[in-house]
């Protein structure tokens, strides 16, 4: 073997060696420069993405449109009935918030964004969105779909940013069970990397949990706020001789169908 | 005589040269599009539960075919790319990339990389050590990648993609390199002058 290709070895090893021993923000600014490069295919595969929706939308029979409008405007009568009520329970929170000296609550700013990728590695959950710090992006801002809590954002490039997902290692929530009022905490998934819809959540061991219990963001780990649906109880079991419950948590949202998600703005 | 030699001499090895740049180029082009792919594309990840991962399978390909700068080269920007779309700290997928790439050049001419059955076994073990590796190094750097009984099944697809992906690789370059060179001239043995003519005299 050439002399040469060990020092090739060895130069190659020791760069590694010092690119993995930067500091956390030195290789965050490495990975914005490196992103930029992704940017021109982005910005193609979005614009082809939006093409073919367009598309799409020309193609779609009038009978389907007809039936959406019918559903569509079945939904509008029913949240109509609805508005008031909320209104007066609105007025009535305020009030008795007011009485007990309570801070009122600013309503949420959301912005509407689009995944534009996955991670190319299996064993990361993560998301590309297009939103980044040219728009406002900061990390740990909140990410939320219709459906409930999608995740925060853990890095942000100047047009794009990468959500962690919850079931990401990195993404553990504070959370609550809204029946039992029982806090605990949402970590990765219990079966491993293939299953998307699945996460662990630690509980007490004196909570009374059933299957169907609802699962909600209880804000107490200072980046998602309070009231951001996560998901149900599927089951749980006792662990670590009992001293402590772990549940199965079904996720209301399906990160594999992830197209289009909110980003909770300060 | 010798004068007359020289210059062809010089001259192929300049062409050698500059094949092996474009060579690489085009390697880390293709590198590049399939980490976007890789990214972009979810059909295959929401069909098997995985997603493959083809820059093994391409390393295999250069590692037999260009020279340690592609080696190189293809490495540092097909593992830094593959990071910076992922959650990876920066450069941990450059080392498996770059020692599986180093061991096969450093023995490829032990290796009959023109056979099929060659480039699948190296595409194989390629696809099978690089994730293994990089998870390991991952542990190794204090990260928690999520692993458990399914990265088997994931590790598994990973594998048959890239034993599939390594000899499209030898096609698809050759195809490429087919159509920017200019054809090969083939000389037949025919020669007119050499020709016996038979029938009546």
């Amino acid at each position: 073997m050439k002399r040469s290709h060990y020092i090739a070895f060895t130069a190659v090893i020791l760069l590694v060696v010092i690119i993995l021993a930067l500091p956390a923000r030195t290789t965050a600014q490495l990975k914005i420069a490196l992103s930029s490069l992704f940017l021109p295919f982005f910005g193609l595969a979005s614009s082809a993405h939006q093409l073919a929706e367009r598309a799409g939308n020309g193609l779609v029979p009038r009978r389907v449109l007809l039936s959406q409008i019918e559903q569509l405007g079945r939904e509008n009568q029913q949240l109509k009935f609805q508005l008031p009520q909320f209104e007066e329970a609105q007025r009535e929170n305020e009030r008795l918030r007011q009485l007990l000296a309570f801070r009122r609550q600013t309503p949420w700013k959301l912005k509407p964004v689009r995944v534009i990728g996955r991670d190319t590695a299996n064993w990361w959950r993560t998301v590309k969105i297009d939103f980044g710090r040219d728009e406002g992006a900061q990390i740990d801002l909140p990410v939320l779909s219709t459906e409930g809590l999608v995740g925060r954002i853990s890095e942000v490039g100047l047009t794009f940013s990468q959500v962690t997902l919850v079931g990401d290692p990195n993404c553990r929530v504070a959370a609550l069970v809204l029946e039992t009022r029982e806090n605990g905490i949402i970590g990765p998934s219990p079966s491993g990397p293939l299953d998307h819809t699945f996460v662990e959540m630690i509980l007490p061991r004196t909570t009374e949990l059933k299957p169907g219990h609802r699962v909600m963001t209880s804000g107490l780990g200072g980046i998602f706020p309070k009231g951001i649906v996560v998901g149900e109880i599927l089951d749980s079991r006792y662990v670590s001789y009992g001293l402590y419950q772990e549940a199965r948590v079904k996720l209301a949202v399906n990160a594999n169908r992830l197209e289009e998600v909110f980003v909770k703005l300060p | 005589m010798s004068s007359c030699h020289e210059p062809t001499r010089i001259q192929f090895s300049f062409e050698v040269a500059k094949m092996n740049w474009l060579n690489i180029i085009v390697i880390l082009i293709v590198a590049w599009l399939i980490i976007f792919f890789q990214s972009v594309f979810t059909g295959f990840r929401d069909l098997v539960g995985a997603q493959f991962d083809l820059l093994p399978a391409l390393m295999v390909y250069t590692s037999l075919t260009a020279g340690m700068p592609g080696v190189i080269a293809l490495a540092w920007v097909g593992g830094l790319g593959f990071d910076t779309l992922s959650a990876n700290p920066l450069g941990v997928s450059v080392l498996p990339l770059f020692v599986i790439g180093w061991t096969i050049h450093c023995k490829r001419e032990l290796i009959l990389r023109e056979e099929l059955y060659a480039q699948h076994i190296f595409g194989l073990a390629a696809s099978l050590l690089a994730p293994f590796s990089t998870v390991l190094l991952l542990f190794v750097a204090g990260e928690n990648p999520l692993v458990g009984w399914g990265s088997l099944w994931q590790w598994l697809v990973m594998a048959v993609a890239g034993t599939a992906a390594t000899p499209l690789f030898f096609r698809l370059f050759d195809r490429i390199y087919g159509s920017l060179n200019y054809p090969q001239f083939s000389e037949t043995s025919f020669r007119p002058d050499r020709e016996i003519k038979r029938g009546r005299m």
